[in-house]
């Protein structure tokens, strides 16, 4: 069963159209990323699926529902982190979580959530003394306390230093055995890469591919070559690494010439996405 | 019901704990009334005691400041965070998060009230509201089509910046032309036409009359009906027009 799917999605701001006939599904109960670059429509995605905005065309389906109709039932069984959004910054940590808890039928602990993102010793400081990575965290929080299926977290690691990113990691990782859904979107290729069942890289309106990490690395070539021959950079991608590095040096050997600053690595998903994303990047 | 305690009860806290906000639509109103019934509350105004001709204006503009001014700040300042927004994506219903943050304003709004009457009568030697059924419910009236201007006017302000200033430069020469701090009689003759339109006139015609003369609130259909049309003048902008979302909205993809 699918958690959400989305079909031929079309969104038009005035005359410029920025979605041209989005696809994809994800499936309940994995992570599911969304890569891209800025302007690409990944918060214009998501914000159709949390039922934020309206569609030009397309079939869209959330936990079984059209967002663009659904009501308090359907937010009950969601949470959602939102780029850039306040939380009151005159209510401790505790208030804002017991306020919020309280829109939710069936709510967590405020105070276990508050554990759970790691905010306990701020538990009764006011929002506003808060930093940029703690209040990241609070919209974790407040994402979680309602105990959503479906969670959907737009950036949400973005101004985290290394040790709260790789803390707010480990909470995804457990939300997601615990059964949940996650639509992510990100920058972070690492993030991505680490964390997700399957990644969709969208590009200029449109899902340019769609696989799990694995699938996309393969897809690509796996494997990529850098070396300077005769002060002449060369990039070589290959899924055979071993027969093209025996050409290579064979070659180079028989006639006579030194390969500088060999390289043989693994192509990232960074790679991958550059990739993809470079037509629009120099548009 | 219960969401509604539990919503008012945060947006009391938030209200209080907001110093600057708390300040000037609470304290604000009861400060004038001090300064003006001290220096003008032996006098005679319209044949009435100053200092009970001032209250009852002070009221009104009490209602004014926290109602439409307070509210379309609070509102404005909330949406353009993207609080608003962030409430309307969990379960709670947008109808029951406006009535507590209006409710939390009438809130404030009685306890101005009952600080000003009682400050007017053992300060300032003014009378008791002779009409307080009446008056009672005009302030009630008063605070709802003023609520419903405040959620109009957010509409039209752009920025969390600009709030107090489009605000301000709408209810402080209302409140002046109104008659909020003076009898209306002395003022010239193209002030006394504006202020036959505007909705605080009729709101203190109503607070003087329940107020001061006595009369019922039915007593003065005009009135009321002045303060009922602009009220769901604003209601109806608000209804099609509220937004929820910050301006910057759009661009992001």
């Amino acid at each position: 069963m699918s958690a959400i799917e989305v079909f031929g999605l079309r969104k038009s701001y005035g005359p410029r159209e920025v979605l041209h006939g989005v696809s994809f599904a994800v499936e309940v109960g994995e992570v599911f990323a969304l890569l891209g670059p800025n302007g690409a429509g990944k918060t214009t995605t998501v914000e159709i699926l949390e039922g934020y905005r309206s569609r030009d065309d397309g079939e869209v389906r959330v936990l079984g529902r059209d967002p663009a109709r659904a009501g308090r039932d359907f937010r009950a069984r969601i949470g959602i982190v939102l780029q850039s959004s306040a939380v009151y910054p005159l209510l401790t940590v505790r208030e804002t979580l017991d306020l919020f808890a309280g829109y939710y039928p069936r709510p967590r602990d405020p105070g276990e959530v508050i554990e759970l993102v790691g905010l306990r010793e701020k538990a009764d400081a006011r929002v506003r003394t808060l930093s940029g990575g703690q209040l990241r965290r609070l919209d974790l929080a407040l994402a979680l306390v309602g105990d959503p299926e479906l969670i959907f977290l737009d950036e949400p690691t973005t101004g985290f230093d290394p040790a709260a990113r790789r803390q707010a990691w480990e909470t995804i990782r457990d939300l997601r055995s615990l059964g949940k859904s996650i639509l992510l979107t990100t920058h972070y290729m690492e993030e991505a890469q680490r964390l997700s069942d399957r990644i969709a890289i969208l590009a200029d309106g449109r899902i340019a591919t769609t696989g799990s990490p694995r699938e996309l690395l393969s897809e690509q070539g796996v494997v990529e070559i850098r070396f300077r021959r005769n002060g002449e950079d060369v990039v070589m991608t290959t899924t055979d690494p071993t027969r093209v590095l025996h050409e290579i040096t064979s070659e180079a050997l028989a006639e006579g010439v030194e390969l500088e600053g060999i390289e043989v690595h693994p192509r990232t998903l960074e790679d991958v996405y550059l990739e993809l994303t470079r037509e629009q990047a120099e548009v | 019901m219960r969401l509604f305690a539990h919503e008012l009860r945060a947006q009391q806290q938030l209200f209080w704990r907001n110093r600057e906000a708390a300040f000037f639509s609470f304290l604000f109103p009861i400060i004038l009334l001090v300064l003006l019934g001290s220096v003008y509350g032996d006098n005679e105004i319209d044949g009435v005691r100053g200092s009970t001709y001032l209250l009852a204006g002070l009221i009104g503009y009490g209602v004014a400041a926290t109602a439409f001014a307070s509210l379309a700040i609070t509102l404005v300042v909330r949406r353009e965070a993207g609080l608003l927004k962030r409430v309307r994506g969990t379960p709670l219903s947008p109808a029951i998060y406006l009535a507590a943050v209006i409710g939390s304003m009438v809130i404030v709004i009685a306890l101005q009230a009952v600080a000003q009457v009682l400050i007017g009568r053992f300060l300032l030697n003014a009378d008791w509201p002779a009409s307080p059924a009446s008056f009672v419910a005009t302030l009630v009236m008063g605070a709802a089509s003023f609520a419903a201007l405040g959620l109009a006017v957010t509409t039209v302000v752009r920025t969390a910046e600009g709030s107090s200033a489009v605000v301000n430069a709408l209810y402080l020469p209302m409140a002046f032309i109104s008659g909020s701090f003076f009898s209306p009689r002395d003022m010239p003759r193209f002030l006394e036409v504006i202020s036959e339109a505007l909705p605080l006139t009729y709101l203190l015609r109503l607070i003087r009359s329940t107020f001061i003369e006595g009369e019922l609130l039915s007593s003065s259909p005009g009135a009321i009906a002045a303060v009922l049309v602009w009220g769901i003048f604003g209601l109806a902008v608000a209804l099609r027009m509220f937004r929820w979302e910050p301006r910057e909205g759009m661009s992001g993809a």
